[in-house]
């Protein structure tokens, strides 16, 4: 008994790291090994995988008519959009409240950070309500009453109009804790660091912005990055839960995650799906390098 | 230039109306869906059925809560089984998410040891990990370890949280380690540090990760979805998907969608409300450097 507790002090590191590194290792390392292993095979979850080399990937980039020319457009302009969009705004909209007293403060956040706080599901059931396609859909009354249109617009399953709708959507939805931290940031920047860098010659607020703030929270502003590029990535259900339907109407707001849930859970070409969450995975890892290039501390 | 500089000021001045009006339109277009559904949520169905569609509600009513929780879906359970189960799953992982982290949060500032510098390069990188991009091996994962139609398959995946130790790691890294030293001579074991002096003073962390493991425990329908077959067993965020996809342009069904997604929405808010400036607090460390 005692040489146990002995033990468990002398390697309490280890003790106290032990939950956190069985989970990590089961449920996040594992699965990208999986993954990576996963897509050199074909695999259908009843026989077990055949080695298939890079198969996998050149039919996703030869043969794969529907991920050359939905999916992958589509997952490049949500991304680009959602993502930078998402994080600019945040940092223009914290940098606004910021300006202001304490309790317009507050409550500017909170409205601002809610929209963040609604899953995919409750995301889809709001927009799904207000774009509805019929004449009680919202939109289509307001600018049915407004003498726009003289149809209801089916504004979910019309294949020109999901991918614009879910795009806005993410972005409704971006202000999270990236915005929050860089809120933060924006607050605690000691001011004397603005009365010297007037002096020193900054001529009005955008030179304040991009000589003083963003360079003295630039720890926040990577952070921030990260956080909206997962925050991009990490509402899947997206287009398929709006327009109802997977695939989505003529493909149209299909996103790699879709295309993979298609493969995996509805065809069984777990191999196939597997290279594509590593496509997936590749897509955000070279997002990621691009925000610490920016960011990151260079001394 | 001279005093112009009031980030963080004290009072209201003339000079902030400006940015009152830059926001309000972005205040404006966050609110209003949210706004509409507290509205429509209290809709009795003949107002729900008014043409042209009504913004206000003029005659609130619960009747939609009580069908919501009453009506039972194609599989004959009550949405108040459903409710149950995400309140029990939501708690325990968010429980074992604040003690993994805190402890894995504390070894991580405080102690050196071989291969720490790894653990942190690795959780650092998984703070871009997107869960869903992984969703297959995951399904393979908890199909090997026997966790499918376990209830323990809502918890397990979401207790590795790497913001949660990575916000817990940074504001620890605040804490004197003098302060800690001091209990460590008083004959107090790392677990004793750990649980009597760090915990208690790194509550505004807790309370983030706690936020934030709130939120995706609460909202999570990967497990409901994809590990669990028996329907007793399944979160409200997945019954949620039932009652909203297949009647999601019925009239009546919205009525109650939007009853389910205050239920959904209304924890999450409340609680960062009441936490928000320790959240506040928190992520003001929360710089990647």
């Amino acid at each position: 008994m005692k040489s146990i507790r002995g033990l468990a002090d002398r390697y309490s590191h280890w003790v106290l790291l032990m939950p956190f590194l069985v989970f990590f290792t089961l449920f996040i390392l594992l699965p990208v090994i999986f993954a990576v292993l996963l897509s050199f095979t074909r695999y259908d979850s009843i026989q077990s995988p055949v080695f298939v080399g890079l198969q996998n990937y050149l039919d996703i980039f030869t043969h794969d008519t529907v991920f050359m020319q939905k999916v992958l457009p589509n997952t490049a302009t949500y991304a680009l959009i959602v993502g930078p969009g998402g994080y600019i705004l945040s940092f223009l909209l914290a940098w606004v409240i910021a300006q202001m007293p304490r309790i317009p403060r507050t409550v500017l956040a909170i409205v601002l950070y809610s929209p963040s706080l609604l899953g995919s599901v409750a995301l889809s059931t709001i927009w799904g309500v207000l774009f509805s396609g019929d004449r009680m859909g919202y939109l289509n009354n307001i600018l049915y009453s407004l003498g726009l249109i003289n149809e209801p617009v089916a504004w979910l399953t019309s294949a020109q109009t999901l991918l614009p709708i879910m795009i806005f959507v993410g972005l409704w939805s971006s202000m999270g804790v990236g915005f929050l931290a860089m809120l933060a940031g924006i607050l605690n920047v000691n001011a004397e660091l603005y009365e010297a860098a007037y002096l020193d010659g900054v001529k009005n607020r955008i030179q304040e912005i991009y000589y003083v703030t963003i360079p003295l929270i630039r720890p926040q502003m990577l952070f921030g990055a990260i956080m909206a590029l997962v925050n991009t990535f990490n509402s899947p259900g997206l287009g398929v839960a709006l327009s109802g339907s997977n695939p989505t109407p003529d493909y149209a707001g299909q996103l790699i995650v879709n295309h993979m849930d298609d493969y995996g859970f509805l065809r069984y070409e777990m191999g196939y799906a597997a290279a594509l969450s590593v496509v997936l995975l590749t897509f955000v890892w070279i997002m990621s390098k691009a925000a610490y290039r920016m960011f990151e501390d260079r001394d | 230039m001279k005093c112009c500089i009031k980030i963080g000021p004290e009072r209201f001045h003339a000079d902030q109306i400006k940015f009152f009006i830059m926001i309000s339109p972005f205040a404006a277009v966050m609110l209003l869906p949210i706004i509409y559904v507290v509205f429509h949520a209290f809709k009795p169905v003949d107002e729900l059925f008014a043409f042209p569609p009504r913004f206000i509600t003029l005659r609130p009513s619960l009747e939609n809560f009580t069908r919501l929780l009453h009506t039972a879906n194609s599989s004959n359970y009550p949405a108040a089984l459903y409710i149950f189960n995400s309140i029990l799953s939501t708690l325990l992982t968010v429980v074992a998410t604040l003690l993994i982290s805190a402890s894995a949060g504390y070894v991580l500032s405080k102690k050196e040891f071989k291969g720490k510098r790894l653990i942190m390069n690795m959780n650092q990188a998984a703070l871009m990990f997107v869960p869903v991009a992984v969703a297959v091996p995951r399904y393979m994962i908890i199909k090997g370890l026997g966790l499918m139609d376990s209830f323990l398959s809502h918890i397990f995946p979401l207790l590795a949280m790497p913001v949660g130790l990575f916000l817990v790691k940074q504001f620890i890294d605040q804490v004197p380690s003098s302060l800690l030293e001091a209990a460590r001579i008083d004959g107090c074991s790392d677990y004793g540090v750990l649980f009597r002096i760090v915990m208690p003073i790194i509550k505004p962390a807790l309370a983030t990760v706690a936020i934030l493991s709130f939120q995706s425990a609460w909202n999570s329908v990967e497990a409901s979805q994809m590990f669990i077959e028996n329907e007793k067993l399944k979160t409200f965020a997945y019954y949620m998907t039932t009652v909203t996809s297949p009647s999601g342009s019925s009239v009546a069904g919205q009525g109650m969608a939007a009853a389910a997604v205050l239920i959904m929405v209304v924890p999450n808010i409340i609680l960062f409300i009441i936490m928000q400036s320790r959240v506040m607090n928190t992520v003001a460390h929360s710089g990647i450097k």
